[in-house]
C-alpha cells in the first residue's frame, strides 16, 4: 500500500485531468510538465482547492475524498505555497507566520521558529509584505506553510516567478528542507534543474495524463518516455566527494560505476552529492583513448537507442557499472562507430553539474 | 441663522442616514459578497433589481413602497399583525423606504471591493486552516475595508439627498419626517429664500466635504503585496 493514493478526473472545457498515482509518503516528489500538463491541476487537487467530479484521495490511511467524503481544504493538514508569494498585504510577516499557526491548534510539528530560522526570514518579522524583495516575501511565503505544522507540503512552482538571482537566493532554502523535513513534498515544476536538485521522485505530466512516475534516476534515464527535457536531456547520479585535488582545484565524485572529476566547490570530502550529467556532455568512443581534453574516461556497454526531438540526433543509453548515462550523438556518428546494444565503448564526459 | 426647525430637520437627516447606513451594511454586505462570488444565472436579475433605485424616479420608487406599506399592502399586513401599524408617514417608513432607494449606492462599491480581492487571498486562507466565515472576518473584512468606507460614505450621502421618496412616503411632518431637503422646500414654497439659502449653503458644503474626502482618500496610491 502506498502512503498516498490519488485519483482524480476533472473535465474543463479544452482539458481533461485524468490521473491514478500512487506517491511515497516521504521525500519530494516533482510533478514535472509543461505549462497546460495538468500539474498545477494535480495539485490543486490534492490540496482540496479544485474539486473533481470523480476522485479518491487517501493520505496515510486516511480518507480525504471519496465518493461520500470530502475534507475540505480547511480541514486538511497540508502546507500549502503559491507560485506567488500571496502574503496577506494588511498583515505584518509575523501576523502573515501566525496566520495559519494559531489555526492549527498548536499540532506544529515543524514550529514557527523553526519555519523562521530555517528560511532565514528572522529580521523580517516586524515589516509589512510590500517591502520585502520578491525573494524575501517567497520565503515567508514557505515559512508560513511550515508553520502550520503540515503532514504534507504542496509547493506550486515556489520560484517560477523570480528572477535568477532570486532562484539561487531560494534553492539552498529548499534544498535544506528536503533534508530536514520529514514529511512528503509534493513540488510542481517545469524546470529540470530545479527538479535535478530538488527531487527524489518524479512524476511527468502531459495533456492532464502521467506519462511517467517512479525514482528521479531510474525516471530520467527511461529512453521511452516522452519527457521533453530538450536540451536538457540526462541522468541524476546520487554520489559522494572522494578526493579533493587542491592543486588543480578538482573534486572526485564516486558513484555506483565508476568516478568523475568536476570542479572543486568546496565541498567536503565523503559528503553525499548529487551529480547531473547532461546528455550532450556525453560521448562515446570505441578502443583506447587517444590523446584527449577530455578527463573523465568510464567504461560502459550501450544498452539501448532511442530517438531523439531533431532527426539527426539518437539518445544511447549506456550502462557504467550499476549506473545509466545518456550520450547524444549525431546519427552519422553512431552508424559510424556502429553504436548497437551490447557493444562496450568508452565514455567521455565533458562536464558534470555538482549539487549539495 | 439656522432656525430651530432647520436644526431639527438637520438631525432627522443625519438620523435617518445614520440609522439606514448602518441597516444596509448588514443587508448589503452579504448581497454585494454573494454577487461577488456567485455564477449562478439569476446573479445578472438581481444585481439589476439591486441596481434599479439608480435609474428609477424617486416617485415611481416612492409609490410602490407606499401600496407594499400600506394597509392592504403585504408589508403594511404583515406590520399591522405585528401591531406595528402601518409605516407610511413615520419615521421608521421613511427608514424602510431609504434602505430600498440607497441599496445600490452600499451594495456596488461592496461588491467591487470583494471581486478585486480575487479568489487568491481565500485560497490562502484556506491552505491555512481558516473556515470560510473566519476567512470573511479574518481576510475579507480588512482588505475590502476601503471599499466598507466608500459604501458607507455614499449610502450616508445619499440618503441625506434624498427627497423624492420622502415626499411620497413620509410627507412632511415636522420632527418625523421633515427632512432637510424637504425643509428647504418648505423654505421655497413659503417664499423664505434666506432661509433656503442658508440650508442649501449648509448641504452644498456637507456634499462637497464628503466628496472632497472621499476622492482624496482614493487618489492616495496604495502598493500591492
Amino acid at each position: 500500500m502506498s502512503d498516498i493514493e490519488a485519483r482524480f478526473q476533472l473535465d474543463w472545457p479544452g482539458f481533461t485531468l485524468d490521473v491514478d498515482l500512487n506517491l511515497p509518503g516521504l521525500g519530494v516528489t516533482s510533478l514535472f510538465g509543461h505549462s497546460g500538463s495538468g500539474k498545477t491541476s494535480l495539485l490543486r487537487c490534492l490540496a482540496g482547492l479544485e474539486k473533481p467530479r470523480h476522485g479518491r484521495l487517501v493520505f496515510k490511511g486516511r480518507t480525504w475524498q471519496d465518493a461520500n467524503t470530502w475534507l475540505p481544504t480547511h480541514q486538511r493538514p497540508i502546507g500549502y505555497v503559491f507560485q506567488e508569494a500571496s502574503l496577506f498585504p494588511h498583515l505584518s510577516i509575523l501576523g502573515n507566520l501566525q496566520f495559519g499557526q494559531k489555526r492549527s491548534g498548536g499540532a506544529a510539528r515543524v514550529g514557527l521558529e523553526q519555519a523562521i530560522e530555517l528560511l532565514g526570514i528572522g529580521h523580517l518579522l516586524e515589516r509589512k509584505p510590500d517591502t520585502l524583495s520578491g525573494g524575501e516575501r517567497q520565503r515567508v511565503g514557505i515559512a508560513r506553510a511550515l508553520a502550520v505544522g503540515p503532514e504534507i507540503l504542496l509547493m506550486d512552482e515556489p520560484l517560477a516567478a523570480l528572477d535568477l538571482k532570486r532562484k539561487q537566493e531560494i534553492l539552498p532554502y529548499l534544498e535544506r528542507l528536503h533534508d530536514e523535513l520529514e514529511i512528503p513534498v509534493i513540488y510542481v515544476s517545469h524546470s529540470p534543474d530545479e527538479v535535478a536538485r530538488l527531487a527524489d521522485h518524479l512524476v511527468a505530466m502531459e495533456n492532464g495524463r502521467v506519462v511517467a512516475a517512479g525514482p528521479l534516476g531510474e525516471t530520467l534515464a527511461r529512453l521511452d518516455l516522452p519527457i521533453r527535457l530538450g536540451e536538457d536531456v540526462g541522468v541524476v547520479l546520487e554520489a559522494t566527494v572522494g578526493e579533493i585535488d587542491s592543486e588543480w582545484h578538482l573534486a572526485r565524485v564516486d558513484f555506483r560505476g565508476g568516478s568523475l572529476w568536476t570542479r572543486d566547490h568546496g565541498v567536503p570530502t565523503g559528503r553525499h552529492v548529487r551529480v547531473r550529467v547532461l546528455a550532450r556532455d556525453v560521448s562515446l568512443a570505441l578502443g583506447e583513448p587517444g590523446t584527449c581534453s577530455i578527463q573523465n574516461n568510464l567504461d560502459g556497454r550501450v544498452e539501448s537507442l532511442a530517438d531523439d526531438d531533431h532527426p539527426g540526433l539518437l539518445l544511447v543509453r549506456v550502462q557504467v557499472g550499476a549506473s545509466l548515462l545518456i550520450a547524444r550523438l549525431t546519427r552519422r556518428s553512431a552508424a559510424q562507430l556502429g553504436i548497437v546494444p551490447g557493444l562496450p565503448v568508452r565514455v567521455q564526459v565533458k562536464s558534470v553539474a555538482l549539487m549539495e | 441663522m439656522l432656525t430651530d426647525s432647520d436644526l431639527q430637520a438637520i438631525w432627522l437627516t443625519i438620523r435617518l442616514a445614520g440609522i439606514t447606513t448602518l441597516i444596509l451594511l448588514l443587508i448589503g454586505t452579504p448581497i454585494a459578497w454573494w454577487l461577488a462570488r456567485s455564477r449562478a444565472w439569476w446573479k445578472g436579475p438581481v444585481g439589476a433589481i439591486v441596481a434599479l433605485p439608480l435609474v428609477l424616479p424617486p416617485s415611481v420608487l416612492g409609490f410602490y413602497l407606499l401600496l407594499a406599506m400600506g394597509p392592504n399592502g403585504p408589508f403594511g399586513q404583515l406590520t399591522q399583525s405585528l401591531g406595528l401599524g402601518t409605516l407610511p408617514f413615520t419615521f421608521w417608513g421613511l427608514v424602510v423606504a431609504s434602505v430600498f432607494y440607497s441599496l445600490p449606492f452600499m451594495v456596488q462599491p461592496l461588491q467591487n471591493a470583494f471581486e478585486g480581492i480575487g479568489e487568491r487571498p481565500l485560497e490562502v486562507a484556506a491552505t491555512l486552516r481558516a473556515s470560510p466565515l473566519d476567512t470573511f472576518f479574518s481576510v475579507v473584512l480588512p482588505l475590502a475595508k476601503p471599499g466598507f468606507v466608500t459604501a458607507g460614505i455614499l449610502t450616508f450621502a445619499h440618503t441625506v439627498g434624498e427627497f423624492g421618496v420622502v415626499l411620497m412616503i413620509g410627507g412632511n411632518i415636522p420632527g418625523v419626517t421633515r427632512v432637510a431637503s424637504v425643509q428647504i422646500y418648505d423654505h421655497v414654497e413659503a417664499m423664505e429664500y434666506g432661509d433656503a439659502h442658508r440650508l442649501a449653503a449648509v448641504m452644498l458644503i456637507f456634499s462637497f466635504a464628503v466628496l472632497l474626502a472621499m476622492y482624496t482618500r482614493r487618489s492616495q496610491p496604495r502598493r500591492e503585496a
